[in-house]
């Protein structure tokens, strides 16, 4: 316990140091660096220890896959569905689960946290050239250069809206956001503090003198403007969703008419007047990547898991059933159905992709590389998130 | 009882209970204590001293340690008093609107209606009782979306719905809650002696009269019953607000969005209802309904 204490506060006081711009060497890649905990990695493959606890999204693990994978490797896999990002770090800081299936708002707060460990990709044939390119390397399971994620699939959050009342596909994210929006109370959000991305992303294209580079690096004065704006939208909002089933009987049963939404909710409603796109400002995303707990006792098992998923035909299953663009895109080209899944998906779609900003847990490192000011973290997105919905 | 008991040998365990009045003690409480105390009182325990500690900026990790900071953030952020306020009065409406429904149902039931009908409105009054909890909330959501049964049977009335609002909210928590306030109300109409009614009538009282001197007074021990029920459950509730509140925020509402994020904050937060509901026990007692309970 105390030990414990004393790691926490030597990691804050280094990390308070590098804050204040004692900025030791930044790795290349993204220019940014974060103090972590230091984890040892696994050096070697060895037995198969008969087990492995996962937590994931729903529709991530399921026998059609688990059950080979069992076969091969002894492993017997045990899954806990979590909803929600924030259930996932809560669940993963219990110690009892091996790998996790975190989206990247998750993923580097359990990176800086400790609770996960860096990967050695040499164990991990499958992640190979194949594995698309916008899903490596990227800030939110890489950090100084290290990676500790081992992607899955992605999504973006997209406008959908209902034609029949909007005649056609809107240009821009302002109709969910402006006091004179014609869908006043007809217009839906997502529940999250991490929704407080979207506001930025419109602010990045609509008040460039906010100074906003990555929306999740934001200072005080850009929080404060971000949240300015969300409370605005909540004078015009119907609805906030984080349940699925809420949003898709929302917007079909005519309650919502714009918001945000994913490809797969729109493809559950099966209503031909429901339409998503990608408006001009571009838009958030969640990108899902395999995670390993620092204190995992079945680490040989977590490694074939992530290289089995990675096979193009595993992680495709996974991407299909999820309703998500496949981290490995050679699964695309293996069948005309694949195929159709790719493309709905935007899954080899990188210009698509370059517009959207993955979802990231903002830290108080800003993560676009400024070294001047400090960043807002989650917690203070928690507390502020709080106070828009009133 | 006695005489019972002294035949030695046929009930050994109960003449064992009569000699050693504190095993017989220890034993009754033995289960109910554990219970109380085990899961009760220590879970209450924790979950205060939870409300003083804080999280780590860098990690979001909780960490013990002594902090009032959760609750000035609870008594001066505005949307966390707003809310606190907003959930007060939606409480109070349940209980209200369950109060005005209950008691003309349990005259009705308990003094009009003849013996088939009584016991078929009990039914009916205990019947979503067996309905999932969760299952009743959706149900609720989908009479009530714009496209829902509410609006098409209304609509050649020319009468649409408010939509997903405060309103809904309280609509469905009283269809939830409703049955915690009839039943104990219409126990206590019937209990009343009829002769009680006659005497009333005999001294020139009209039937609202009746009601108001006669009826009220003596049933509203059942009443604050009910309403302990109908108001504490109200407060707690936040499946309601999510499915049917649109972007109403309910206390439940922040505590569970505080409860991954930030569970010092939805500790102390959770403090408030316990609050409102000690105060509204303190002024039960006060009008000395509680002991007549």
């Amino acid at each position: 316990m105390k030990g414990k204490k004393l790691a926490i506060l030597s990691a804050l006081s280094a990390s308070v140091l590098i804050i204040s711009g004692c900025s030791s060497g930044s790795d290349e890649s993204s220019g940014v660096a974060i103090e972590v905990p230091d984890v040892p990695m696994h050096e070697a493959m060895g037995e198969f220890e008969g087990e492995l606890n996962i937590v994931n999204w729903s529709g991530f693990v399921e026998p059609a896959w688990t059950d080979k994978f069992t076969a091969d490797t002894g492993c017997k896999v045990n899954p806990r569905v979590a909803g929600t990002s924030d259930e996932m770090v809560t669940l993963m800081r219990t110690g009892q689960y091996d790998i996790v299936s975190a989206s990247g708002d998750a993923a580097l707060r359990l990176i800086v946290g400790g609770d996960v460990q860096p990967l050695n990709l040499d164990l991990i044939p499958n992640f190979s050239d194949e594995i698309a390119a916008g899903m490596k390397g990227n800030i939110y399971d890489t950090v100084n250069g290290k990676p500790y994620g081992v992607p899955i699939g992605r999504g973006a959050n997209l406008l959908q809206y209902n034609e029949d009342v909007t005649g056609g596909a809107p240009e821009s994210w302002d109709v969910v956001w402006e006091l004179d929006t014609p869908y006043k109370g007809k217009i839906t959000a997502y529940d999250a503090p991490i929704y407080i991305a979207d506001a930025a992303v419109y602010l990045m294209y609509h008040k460039p003198e906010l100074g906003i580079q990555n929306p999740y690096a934001l200072d005080e004065t850009q929080l404060a403007a971000a949240i300015d704006l969300l409370k605005q939208q909540n004078q015009v909002i119907g609805e906030y969703w984080s349940d699925p089933v809420a949003q898709i009987t929302s917007y079909v049963g005519g309650n919502t008419v714009v918001g945000t939404s994913w490809e797969v909710l729109r493809k559950f409603a099966a209503q031909d007047n429901l339409k998503t796109t990608l408006p001009v400002e571009g838009s958030t995303g969640w990108f899902d990547s395999w995670l390993v707990s620092s204190t995992t006792k079945n680490i040989n098992c977590a490694y074939a898991w992530m290289d089995y998923t990675s096979k193009p035909d595993v992680n495709g299953a996974i991407a299909v059933n999820f309703g998500m663009a496949p981290a490995n895109v050679a699964y695309c080209a293996s069948s005309p159905e694949a195929q159709a899944h790719c493309d709905t998906f935007f899954a080899e779609d990188e210009e698509f992709f370059k517009r959207i900003w993955p979802w990231t847990t903002p830290i108080e490192t800003c993560v676009d590389g400024r070294k001047d000011v400090k960043c807002t973290s989650f917690q203070e997105w928690t507390n502020a998130w709080a106070t828009v919905k009133g | 009882m006695s005489t019972k008991s002294t035949s030695k040998g046929s009930q050994p365990i109960s003449s064992f209970l009569l000699r050693k009045p504190k095993v017989r003690l220890i034993s009754l409480l033995t289960l109910p204590m554990t219970w109380i105390v085990g899961v009760y009182i220590v879970s209450l325990f924790l979950l205060l001293i939870t409300a003083f500690w804080n999280v780590d900026p860098f990690t979001s990790r909780v960490r013990p340690g002594f902090t009032l900071e959760n609750f000035i953030m609870i008594f001066t952020v505005p949307a966390y008093i707003a809310t606190s306020i907003r959930t007060l009065f939606i409480a109070l409406s349940v209980t209200a609107i369950c109060v005005l429904l209950a008691v003309p149902l349990g005259i009705y039931m308990a003094k009009i209606a003849n013996p088939r009908l009584r016991n078929f409105l009990a039914v009916a009054i205990t019947l979503p009782l067996w309905a999932g909890y969760l299952v009743k909330i959706i149900a609720m959501r989908l009479v009530f979306t714009e496209e829902g049964f509410f609006n098409w049977f209304m609509a050649p009335f020319g009468i649409r719905g408010p939509g997903f609002s405060i309103p809904i909210v309280i609509l469905t928590l009283t269809y939830l809650w409703f049955p915690y306030m009839a039943l104990p109300v219409y126990t206590a109409i019937r209990q009343i002696p009829p002769n009680l009614f006659d005497a009333s009538s005999d001294m020139g009282a009209k039937g609202f009269t009746t009601v108001y001197r006669v009826v009220i007074p003596l049933i509203v021990p059942a009443i604050i019953a009910g309403s302990v029920f109908t108001f504490s459950l109200s407060l707690g509730d936040y499946l309601a607000a999510r499915f049917t509140g649109g972007a109403t925020q309910m206390i439940g509402s922040i505590i569970a969005a505080n409860i991954n994020l930030n569970p010092p904050v939805a500790a102390a937060y959770s403090m408030i209802p316990i609050a409102f509901v000690v105060i509204y026990l303190m002024v039960a007692r006060r009008t000395g309904s509680l002991e007549r309970m």
